[in-house]
């Protein structure tokens, strides 16, 4: 390679300043990334922490200068969005995979669904809310939490499609193969190995879909709304939310008491969902290891 | 097919498998779903302007007149500038997350990935509140002034501490998890005695990252910019805040515009009949963008998969 | 595992339909929402059995969704003429009313220090005069030390009532304005840029030198920024308050056979703000069901009455007590339970 030649002639101080100065800019590179995360989550906190009380966590969301205010409802709305989002994904994209892994190697279709996973993971979310509002909203006349539930479960879909048909596939072939060799069907093999890893697995995608889309804002906007009342109207009226309601107090409030609420909004669903991360880092950790 | 009924096989298994066959299409069925919808509602809008709809810079909701232009540029700016940021600083922070000891490699990339997992929404709060401020009291001013950049065509001397940049900034901040993560696969993948090789010959890590690693896996590192490409492209709360939300079509990087996204998000709640029409429109050509953004990704991707699989 | 889900989702059902007593659904207009929100919440406080909802849509949601009934009441800025109110079988009357200012960030310019009249007000906000040492500007502010800075012009970018009061205020001052770019809840703007909601147009202000932008007044005074002196119709300087915002109000001729049709920008009077807007809700003139419209109506009267107070706090002006007598006889006048009159 006629590069590597005139690399070689270069004069070794240049070569070695050029490292020095490669390795420093790497070295800032990572700091300043880290800074980053650490001013942004800094600012969450430092605006945040402070209004977190019982009340703040318990107390339903009122106007401002209201006692009790709190945001419970929100809190409420999202765990009812996103568990059912989770029914309604987390089953059929286990399926999905499960029938992806047994089906879908080395076959033209296969690959086809394969890359329309793929690309669905990609899609931007709030376009999932523009396709529920067209599906949902439109056909029933009202915004509802079932609507967004709906749209975070089809950014849920591909992820926990991919990550269930890579732990099949992670199984040795050797494991399949005995059982092939013991009469068992290919599919009655796959069964089994599920069925034995399906805890862990179910569990490991459940906590990743939710990870990936608690906090999702841009498809909730068209579809879940956000109200000041506590969430039993789920399945035909807008509900309450944490980031849509994170959203209106933080850019649509006049005033402080409200600005400080979002902030510290911001800093449960923040901290909920970075803890969520590292357990779920660790658990994927453990089964490398393992 | 591998999978014939035996006599033995129970109706269960049967029924299982039917469904998980079933399960398997749903991706197809929604992204078939995906185009019936938006396209469909985007007929009034096209008919209305014709294809022109596309290149028309024209944004005038009295007289209801509208083009998707402004949005669409505003969205390829601010993705190329995110991506123009973070693909050559995922490249050397991965340099140096590999290299380093694991000790401290290991929990600066877990602490890099976990900028992922902030909602974007924070982003957009973090992004308005904090650094729209330090954009416009600092480092715009010093990129303008200072370094006389203001000077340069489409840099622009007039700062708010709003616009392409800011956004930019922000975006790259929020994609560079991704693409680092997978510049430390390509990394990763980079035969150990081709690597050990070059080492050999005298060159040094900086050689042999910019010489063995980033040929040998260039298809990888594509990958991963359009991986970021993808990403950037449909970001919504991160942007909407800190872009100016004008519908103009971009005049310098301390401009203001807007993106298909962000008018998403600000027009689509209250809007009905033209518009409403006119933004699914805008929906459907996101979706177009960022899916063949994608398309681009998974092929730079699976030639990856394939490459390790030699290995 | 199926078992499991429908259980739960049969209990949630349940307890959707147990708590549904009586609901009230409205939809409608961004401009009056926050006063609405502390409204709906303080009825509900004193009126267990009755939940208002209200959802800021937009205007142009407000009168879809009453038109095709999916709402029980709509809510908009934009008054609906008499022959469109009677066509949809609509009634219509106004709910409370509330100021536009103009706010600014300029260095040693304190609030109401800063004198704008019609013209200069619209060259603005047309990008004609772009400097805040301009002539004009100084010929009205003799005394003042304007700054040699760029004027930037901070306006809404998403769709508002608000953008909608403002621009048809310019409309009718400047026919240059009215012509070129017209009025309506989002409009081209020729000059300037955009802040997300009031907040953002706010922030921008406030970050900004040499900014101004226009906002509701309560988030002007929630931010503290300077707000500035406008010439209303009579030729007169105003400062903004709720006074000059009821004087508007008050000089205004309500007629209820015409749906209180009204724009409230450029009112004359001495002491009238010249942009004020006036929000409107929009209900059927036959109601289906008598439980819900006396429910529906008792909401009304409650704003109308106990909730004059938390709007005036907000800086909002409730209906004065004539036009809201007004109100009460064209509901008694005009409403019908099944074809029904004097049901309720």
């Amino acid at each position: 390679m006629s590069e590597t030649t005139t690399v070689a002639r270069r004069p070794m101080f240049f070569r070695k300043l050029l490292n020095s100065v490669m390795w420093l800019l790497s070295v800032a590179g990572v700091a300043l990334a880290v800074f980053c995360m650490l001013w942004i989550l800094w600012s969450v906190i430092r605006n945040g922490a402070g209004v977190i009380s019982l009340d703040f966590i318990f107390c339903g969301s009122k106007p401002a200068g209201e006692p009790d205010n709190g945001v419970g409802n929100a809190i409420l709305g999202t765990i009812f969005i996103t568990l059912m989002a989770v029914l309604i994904g987390v089953p059929a994209a286990f399926a999905g995979g499960i029938g992806l892994a047994i089906y879908g190697q080395n076959s033209k279709l296969g690959n086809l669904i394969r890359f329309s996973v793929n690309v669905m993971m990609g899609l931007p979310s709030i376009l999932a809310g523009v396709f529920v509002y067209a599906l949902l909203v439109v056909t029933t006349g009202h915004r509802s939490g079932l609507a967004g539930s709906l749209s975070l479960a089809i950014i849920m879909f591909p992820v926990v499609m991919r990550t269930t048909e890579d732990m099949i596939l992670m199984v040795p072939a050797a494991v399949h193969e005995s059982s092939l060799a013991l009469g068992m069907t290919r599919a009655r093999s796959v069964l089994c190995i599920v069925c034995r890893s399906i805890k862990g697995g179910l569990v490991t995608s459940i906590l990743l879909a939710v990870a990936r889309t608690a906090g999702e804002t841009a498809p909730l906007l068209f579809t879940a709304l956000w109200s000041d009342a506590w969430p039993w109207h789920y399945f035909t009226q807008p509900t309450a939310n944490l980031p849509v309601l994170i959203n209106e107090y933080a850019t649509n409030s006049p005033s402080e008491e409200m600005h400080a609420m979002g902030w510290g909004a911001a800093f449960l669903i923040t901290i909920t969902l970075l803890l969520m991360n590292i357990v779920l880092r660790y658990i994927c950790r453990e089964k490398k290891n393992a | 097919m591998f999978y014939q009924f035996g006599k033995k096989e129970n109706i269960r298994d049967r029924m299982f498998m039917i469904l998980t066959l079933l399960c398997t299409f749903i991706p197809l069925v929604v992204a078939a779903g995906f185009f019936i919808l938006l396209g469909g509602n985007s007929v009034e809008a096209f008919r209305t302007f014709g294809f022109k709809f596309i290149l028309s810079t024209q944004w005038d909701p009295v007289q209801q007149l509208y083009g998707a232009l402004p949005a669409i540029t505003g969205t390829l700016v601010t993705t190329v500038i995110a991506v123009g940021i973070a693909a050559p600083l995922g490249f050397i922070t991965a340099l140096f997350l590999v290299n380093a000891p694991k000790w401290l490699g290991y929990p600066l990339s877990q602490a890099l990935d976990l900028l992922a997992a902030i909602p974007s929404i924070i982003y957009g709060m973090w992004g308005l509140f904090v650094l729209a401020p330090v954009m416009q009291d600092y480092i715009q001013p010093f990129l303008a002034d200072t370094l006389y950049l203001g000077k340069v065509p489409f840099f622009g001397e007039d700062y708010n501490g709003f616009g392409f940049l800011t956004a930019g900034l922000i975006l790259a901040l929020m994609i560079l998890p991704y693409i680092c993560a997978v510049m430390r696969d390509v990394f990763r993948m980079t035969p150990a005695p081709l690597q050990e090789a070059a080492y050999g010959i005298g060159c040094t890590s900086w050689e042999v990252a910019s010489h063995i690693i980033l040929r040998y896996g260039i298809r990888g590192i594509f990958g991963a910019v359009f991986i970021g490409l993808g990403r950037a492209l449909g970001e919504t709360m991160a942007v909407l805040f800190v872009i100016g939300g004008i519908a103009e079509l971009p005049t310098s990087l301390f401009g203001s515009g807007t993106t298909i996204a962000a008018t998403l998000a600000n027009n689509f709640n209250e809007a009905d009949g033209l518009l409403r029409s006119v933004l699914f429109a805008l929906g459907l050509i996101l979706m177009l963008l960022s899916l063949s953004v994608q398309a681009v990704a998974q092929l730079y991707l699976k030639n990856m998969d394939r490459k390790r699989g030699e290995k | 595992m199926l078992k499991q889900t429908l259980a739960v989702l049969a209990g949630a059902l349940a307890l959707s339909v147990s708590a549904a007593d009586l609901t009230i659904n409205g939809v409608g207009a961004s401009f009056p929402a926050p006063v609405y929100r502390v409204w709906t919440y303080g009825f509900s406080n004193v009126n267990k059995d009755v939940r208002v909802n209200y959802q800021p849509l937009g205007s142009g949601a407000g009168i879809n969704q009453i038109k095709s009934a999916t709402a029980n009441f709509g809510g908009t800025d934009k008054p609906l003429k008499i022959d469109e109110l009677n066509k949809s079988g609509l009634l219509q009357f106004p709910m409370l009313s509330g100021g536009v200012v103009l706010i600014y960030n300029l260095p040693g310019v304190k609030t109401n220090q800063l004198k704008l009249d019609q013209a200069v007000l619209a060259d603005i906000f047309l990008g004609k005069i772009k400097n805040w040492s301009d002539p004009r500007i100084a010929a009205l502010n003799p005394g003042l030390r304007l700054p040699k800075l760029k004027i930037t012009v901070v306006h809404r970018t998403d769709s508002s009532g608000t953008t909608y009061i403002f621009t048809d205020y310019l409309a009718k001052i400047s026919k240059e304005w009215a012509d070129k770019v017209g009025a309506g809840s989002d409009v081209k703007w020729p000059a300037g840029i955009g802040g997300s909601k009031n907040p953002g147009v706010c922030n921008m202000v406030r970050k900004s030198r040499g900014a101004i932008g226009y906002t509701e007044y309560t988030f002007a005074t929630e931010y503290k920024l300077p707000v500035a002196s406008l010439k209303n119709k009579d030729g007169k300087f105003v400062t903004a308050d709720s006074e000059a915002f009821s004087a508007a109000a008050a000089h205004a001729d309500w007629k209820a056979d015409q749906g209180f049709y009204q724009m409230l920008t450029d009112q004359p009077g001495a002491d009238s703000w010249p942009i004020v807007g006036v929000t409107y809700i929009l209900i059927h003139r036959d109601q289906k069901n008598a439980d819900a419209a006396r429910a529906m109506l008792k909401y009304f009267n409650w704003c109308f009455t106990s909730g004059r107070a938390s709007a005036a706090k907000m800086h909002y002006v409730p209906m004065p007590e004539n036009v809201v007598k007004m109100i009460g006889d064209y509901w008694k006048n005009e409403i019908t339970v099944n074809g029904q009159k004097n049901a309720l």
